[in-house]
């Protein structure tokens, strides 16, 4: 069985941000990155249905520049077999039906059994990438996955929904599915493997016809602290004694 | 036929029109054009009447061979509804139901696209939305150059429900469905859990600030003797430390308590869906950035565990 798995590396933002000149992104010199949880998850998932399978290999694949191989590097010291890295013009921050277009030749020569993406990436937030590669590769999809039970030909899967409900869906395979957090506990890579997960093949590609995006960033910015929070100074004990206040006075 | 311009998309579960829907409705009336609400339904005549509010100009009705959402037929009438009726905007809910087939749409009749969108405005007969990026800390102004069409997500509570009646003409509209790939079997409940959050006066709310599990029934302690109860945001129930049932947000419980005191939360969009409306929400957290502090009425940039011991000695 052949598991695909999309992986996004993060980014992070510290306590201070500038933008780049043209004010369209945030100075990368800003952000720290990480492999998106979402997407650990999404790895975890892809190995315990191969291992469960018996046999059979889980491909990792990211859009990403150089930088961006740490992602891949976690997710194949995890247990993934091998890498494939998307990169060329017009990639970056690009919107999610880019990075779809980006993603779907790769994904598509792979010929996989199962695609996995995360539900979302935790710093753009677009909850898109997944059904959209769908689309474009033909294929049925589910999104906010907390269950996968494969069958013959079928999946059956729990589609989380707002408050909780569970929705128990059956789904033709191969199928792209995205994985929601919780659905299982994303093992840690131990030193070893993560050292053998620097002799592991990382293919670099270059995407196919991108088309036009599908959005364009103006302008980013701070977002305006508006009445925001009315910050409560001074020393622990000061700030606890302040919420005691606050707390009594609201409960009277 | 009245050209269209602006299409929204009801949501319905379970025999319930959703309330983002009526909320769709409204920003929807921010754009230049007539109005339009899709409800694709079994029997779509079971919401026509819930979704005739004011400013609405036309329903469309379509009738599919499903009682629940399935994506496959959702993104085969919106997208022949798209095509038939050209409209310059499709808007529907930054939803679990919409995450499975509006991103599938956009990149299939290469529409301009955003999501979790909390504003749109036109600018000279352009469309332009405003979302966060970086983990919510930035906002960015979004357009879509060279687009007739855009699709938009947008993010539930963010504009008032539509109101009043609207006397729009109701269309049916017939669409061929292909068979459904992912078909709905059934729904599972959510555990009911020992307490119930949504009815707490004093919710004490702790994230993933707080580190370890190790670390828990310290707050489950100081809880009690602060006379709250304690909830969590998601990463706590995902690692197992918690029911599901003491989860704050989207996907877990909605709480408005007089009093919300978060500590170690990041104020993810989806956590900050299940207590915005809260009387009084205070915020301890360690990054003065937190998108929680947007939210919070009163907020500490401090470590959580000293502000917990010394709660703890307090109370
Ligand atoms: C479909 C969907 C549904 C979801 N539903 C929910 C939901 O119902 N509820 C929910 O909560 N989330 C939900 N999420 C997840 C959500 O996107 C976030 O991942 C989650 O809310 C983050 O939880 P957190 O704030 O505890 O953790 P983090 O975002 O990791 O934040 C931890 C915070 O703790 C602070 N911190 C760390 N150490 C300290 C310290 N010593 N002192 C003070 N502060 C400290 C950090 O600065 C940080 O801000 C959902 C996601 C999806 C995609
Ligand atoms: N640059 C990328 N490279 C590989 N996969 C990605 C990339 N961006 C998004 N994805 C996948 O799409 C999912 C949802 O991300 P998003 O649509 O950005 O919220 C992620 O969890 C990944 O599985």
């Amino acid at each position: 069985m052949k598991v695909v798995v999309c992986v996004k590396q993060i980014a992070q933002l510290g306590d201070e941000v500038e933008f780049t000149e043209d004010e369209r992104d945030v100075d990368p010199d800003f952000v720290d990155f990480a492999l998106n949880e979402w997407d650990s998850y999404a790895t975890e998932e892809a190995l315990q249905l191969v291992e469960r399978a018996g046999d059979g290999e889980v491909v990792v694949v990211s859009v990403g520049d150089e930088d961006s191989e740490d992602a891949l590097r976690r997710a194949l010291a995890m247990g993934a077999e091998r890498g494939i890295r998307v990169w060329g013009e017009g990639l970056a921050g690009a919107d999610p039906i880019t990075v779809a277009r980006a993603l779907a030749e790769v994904v598509r020569a792979e010929s996989a059994d199962l695609v996995l993406c995360g539900v979302q990436s935790s710093d753009s937030v677009q909850a898109a990438t997944g059904v959209a590669l769908a689309e474009l590769l033909g294929l049925p999809r589910v999104a906010v996955v907390t269950k996968v039970s494969l069958g013959e030909g079928t999946a059956t899967v729990h589609r989380e929904l707002e408050g909780g409900l569970l929705d128990v869906v059956e789904v033709d395979t191969p199928c792209v599915l995205t994985i929601q957090t919780g659905i299982n506990e994303p093992r840690y890579a131990t030193l070893r493997a993560i050292k053998q997960a620097e002799q592991k093949p990382i293919e670099v590609r270059e995407p196919g016809d991108l088309g036009e995006p599908a959005s364009r960033v103006r302008r980013m910015f701070v977002p305006p602290k508006g009445e925001g929070a009315e910050m409560l100074d001074g020393s622990p004990s000061e700030i606890a004694a302040r919420i005691k206040e606050l707390v009594e006075e609201r409960l009277k | 036929m009245p050209r269209v311009s602006v299409f929204v998309v009801a949501e319905h579960l379970r025999g319930e029109l959703r309330p983002v829907t009526l909320e769709l409705v409204t920003a929807a009336r921010e754009l230049e054009g007539p109005v339009a609400v899709a409800v694709i339904a079994a029997d779509p005549s079971a919401f026509t009447g819930a979704v005739d509010v004011e400013g609405v100009d036309e329903i469309l009705a379509v009738q599919v061979d499903a009682e629940e959402f399935e994506n496959d037929l959702y993104k085969a009438a919106v997208e022949q509804l798209v095509q038939e009726r050209q409209p310059r905007a499709i808007l529907v809910g930054f939803t679990v139901n919409s995450m499975g087939y509006a991103p599938a749409v956009a990149a299939g009749l290469g529409l301009g696209f955003a999501s979790d969108v909390f504003s749109i405005r036109d600018d000279g007969g352009a469309i332009v939305a405003e979302r966060a990026f970086y983990g919510a800390k930035v906002n960015g102004e979004i357009d879509f150059p060279g687009k007739e069409q855009v699709l938009l997500m947008l993010r539930p509570t963010s504009w008032p429900p539509a109101e009043g009646s609207g006397g729009a003409q109701v269309s049916q509209v017939a669409v061929s469905t292909p068979a459904s790939r992912a078909r709905h079997r059934d729904f599972v409940e959510v555990q009911a859990g020992d307490v119930d959050i949504s009815t707490a006066d004093f919710l004490l709310s702790v994230g993933r600030g707080i580190g370890e599990k190790e670390n828990l029934p310290q707050f489950e302690e100081l809880a009690e003797q602060m006379g709250a109860t304690l909830s969590v945001s998601r990463p706590i129930v995902d690692a197992g430390w918690m029911p599901n049932a003491r989860q704050v947000g989207q996907s877990g419980k909605t709480v408005a308590p007089k009093v919300y005191l978060a500590l170690g939360i990041s104020g993810a969009v989806q956590h900050l869906a299940g207590m915005k409306t809260s009387g009084m929400i205070i915020a301890v957290n360690s990054d003065p950035e937190a998108a929680i502090f947007n939210v919070a009425h009163y907020g500490a940039v401090a470590d959580l565990f000293e502000v917990a011991e010394e709660l703890d000695k307090l109370f």
